[in-house]
C-alpha cells in the first residue's frame, strides 16, 4: 500500500476541514499529537465526500442542511398518527383510506418521497398485519419518517417473514393463536402502513388525543395502541 | 443476485435490538450522508434500482457488519465512480483532480421541499396488458439471475393468489442495469405461510409480496 490509513485520514480531514468544519481541520493539522481525539472513520470520509462534491459544484451545502432538517423534524410518525386518528373518528375517511390510501392520505397533505403508492392495512380482532422489507429497508417515509435501526437490521428483516409471531413477541406483543397474521414484504415501490385497532376505552377521546396515542411501532405492526403508550411516536 | 441482502427466512441473525427514543440520526455524519445521497440523486446519473443493486454488491461480511449509513457511504461512492461523476482518487483525497470542471449544484436549498413533495415516481402511465387477474393462482418463477432482482429467494417456485393489481411500474431487473424501464403490472400476491415454510407455520398465516408480471407464471 502506498497510502497509509493515517495519511488517508489526514488528507481527508484537511480537505474536508478546509471547506466544511474548522475544528476538524485543527485536529488534522495536529495529526501527530496522540492526545488528539480522532473522529471516527465515517465522520472523516463523509466530510471528505461532502467537501469534494461541494468543491465540484455538485451539491449545495445549504440544501443538505434543509434535507437533514426535513428528515429530523418534518417527516415522522406524527404524520401517520394523524391519518390513523382520522380513520378512527371518520368512517368515510377510513373507507377511502382502505380503498385508496394514496388518495386519502393526500387529503391530509402527506404524499412525498417513498410514499408514491401507499396501501393501508386494517388490524381487527381477527387479523394482524406486519410490515417488513426483507431485501432492503423500504418504509413509508411521508407517514413514518426514516425507519429505526431495528427495522433495517438483519434480525428483523430475516425473521419477520418466517416467524412473525416470534418477532412481535420480542417487541412484547403476544398474538392469540387464532389471530390471522399477514406479513407484507415491501418488494416493490408500494409502501404499506398498518391501521391499528382503536384501543378499548378511547371512545370519549377526540382526534388530537387519539393521534397522540398512535405509535410508529403500531403502524409497522410490532405493537398495538394502548391508552397509555410507553413508546411514543416521537 | 443471490446475495446476503436477500435474507428473508434466515434464522441466524440474532435478537432484534430495540432502542427506546431512538434519534433520527445517531451521529451528525449519518444525516449528512443521507442528505448527500438525496442531493446527488437529482443529477439522475443513476436510478433507484441501480442504487439498490450497488448496495447489494457490498461484500457480504461487510454488508452484515456495517451500520446502515456506513453502507450508504460505500453505495454512493460506488455509484459516483461507476457513473463517472468523480474518480476513486478524488474520493480518497477529498479534493477535485487538477483541472476538474465545476458545475452548479442541481439542488439548491429552496428546491429541497418541492423535491421531497414530488418524490421519486416509478409508476408509469403506459398501456401494458396484465398477464394475470385478481383471484388467479400463480407461481413465482424459479429464476436465479446473477443480476438485480426483487424476487426474493424464499418465494421462488411457490404458489400464491393475486389479491390486487397495483398498476404499471418500472421493472427493476432491467432498470438497475440501465437496460430500459420495461414497465409492467405489479401485483400483490398472497402466499400461505405453509406454502413458504411448511407445517411449522400457522395454518391461517400468510405473506404478501409485490410481484412484477415477469416474475409470475400461471399455476
Amino acid at each position: 500500500m502506498t497510502t497509509t490509513r493515517r495519511d488517508f485520514l489526514t488528507a481527508a480531514v484537511t480537505a474536508a476541514g478546509a471547506a466544511v468544519t474548522p475544528e476538524i481541520a485543527h485536529s488534522g493539522s495536529t495529526h501527530d499529537h496522540d492526545h488528539q481525539v480522532v473522529p471516527s472513520d465515517p465522520t472523516l470520509r463523509v466530510k471528505a465526500l461532502e467537501s469534494l462534491l461541494v468543491e465540484k459544484g455538485l451539491v449545495d451545502p445549504a440544501a443538505l442542511d434543509v434535507l437533514v432538517d426535513a428528515f429530523e423534524h418534518k417527516l415522522g410518525p406524527r404524520n401517520g398518527a394523524r391519518v390513523v386518528a382520522r380513520a378512527w373518528v371518520n368512517a368515510a375517511f377510513k373507507e377511502r383510506l382502505l380503498r385508496d390510501a394514496t388518495a386519502a392520505i393526500a387529503e391530509l397533505g402527506f404524499a412525498s418521497h417513498q410514499g408514491e403508492r401507499i396501501v393501508a392495512l386494517e388490524n381487527t380482532s381477527k387479523v394482524h398485519n406486519l410490515i417488513v422489507c426483507t431485501l432492503c429497508s423500504c418504509y413509508p417515509w411521508p407517514l413514518l419518517g426514516l425507519p429505526p435501526r431495528w427495522y433495517k437490521s438483519a434480525p428483523y428483516r430475516s425473521r419477520a417473514v418466517i416467524d412473525p409471531r416470534g418477532v412481535v413477541r420480542e417487541f412484547g406483543l403476544a398474538l392469540p393463536e387464532d389471530t390471522e397474521v399477514r406479513v407484507w414484504d415491501s418488494t416493490s415501490e408500494v409502501r404499506y402502513i398498518v391501521l391499528p385497532q382503536r384501543p378499548a376505552g378511547s371512545e370519549k377521546l377526540g382526534e388530537e388525543e387519539l393521534a397522540a396515542l398512535v405509535t410508529r411501532d403500531a403502524m409497522v405492526g410490532v405493537a398495538n395502541v394502548s391508552l397509555s403508550p410507553e413508546k411514543s411516536a416521537t | 443476485m443471490n446475495g446476503v441482502h436477500d435474507m428473508g427466512g434466515m434464522q441466524c441473525m440474532g435478537p432484534i435490538v430495540y432502542e427506546k427514543s431512538e434519534p433520527v440520526f445517531h451521529e451528525r455524519w449519518e444525516g449528512r450522508m443521507e442528505a448527500l445521497y438525496r442531493a446527488m440523486g437529482v443529477w439522475r446519473k443513476w436510478n433507484m434500482d441501480a442504487s439498490r443493486h450497488e448496495r447489494n454488491l457490498i461484500p457480504p461480511a461487510e454488508y452484515l457488519r456495517n451500520t446502515y449509513y456506513e453502507s450508504s457511504l460505500e453505495q454512493v461512492s460506488g455509484l459516483l465512480v461507476k457513473r463517472g461523476v468523480v474518480t476513486r482518487e478524488e474520493i480518497e483525497s477529498g479534493v477535485p483532480a487538477p483541472g476538474a470542471t465545476k458545475v452548479l449544484p442541481a439542488l439548491r436549498a429552496d428546491g429541497v421541499m418541492p423535491l421531497l413533495a414530488r418524490g421519486t415516481v416509478s409508476s408509469r402511465e403506459v398501456q401494458s396488458i396484465p398477464s394475470f387477474k385478481v383471484g388467479q393462482q400463480v407461481r413465482a418463477r424459479n429464476i436465479n439471475p446473477a443480476t438485480h432482482t426483487r424476487l426474493p429467494r424464499y418465494a421462488r417456485g411457490k404458489v400464491g393468489g393475486i389479491v390486487r393489481d397495483h398498476g404499471v411500474f418500472v421493472f427493476p431487473d432491467t432498470n438497475a442495469h440501465y437496460l430500459g424501464e420495461k414497465p409492467q403490472h405489479v401485483y400483490s400476491v398472497r402466499f400461505s405461510a405453509r406454502e413458504l415454510w411448511g407445517d411449522q407455520a400457522a395454518a391461517k398465516d400468510s405473506v404478501y409480496l409485490d410481484m412484477w408480471d415477469d416474475y409470475l407464471e400461471p399455476a
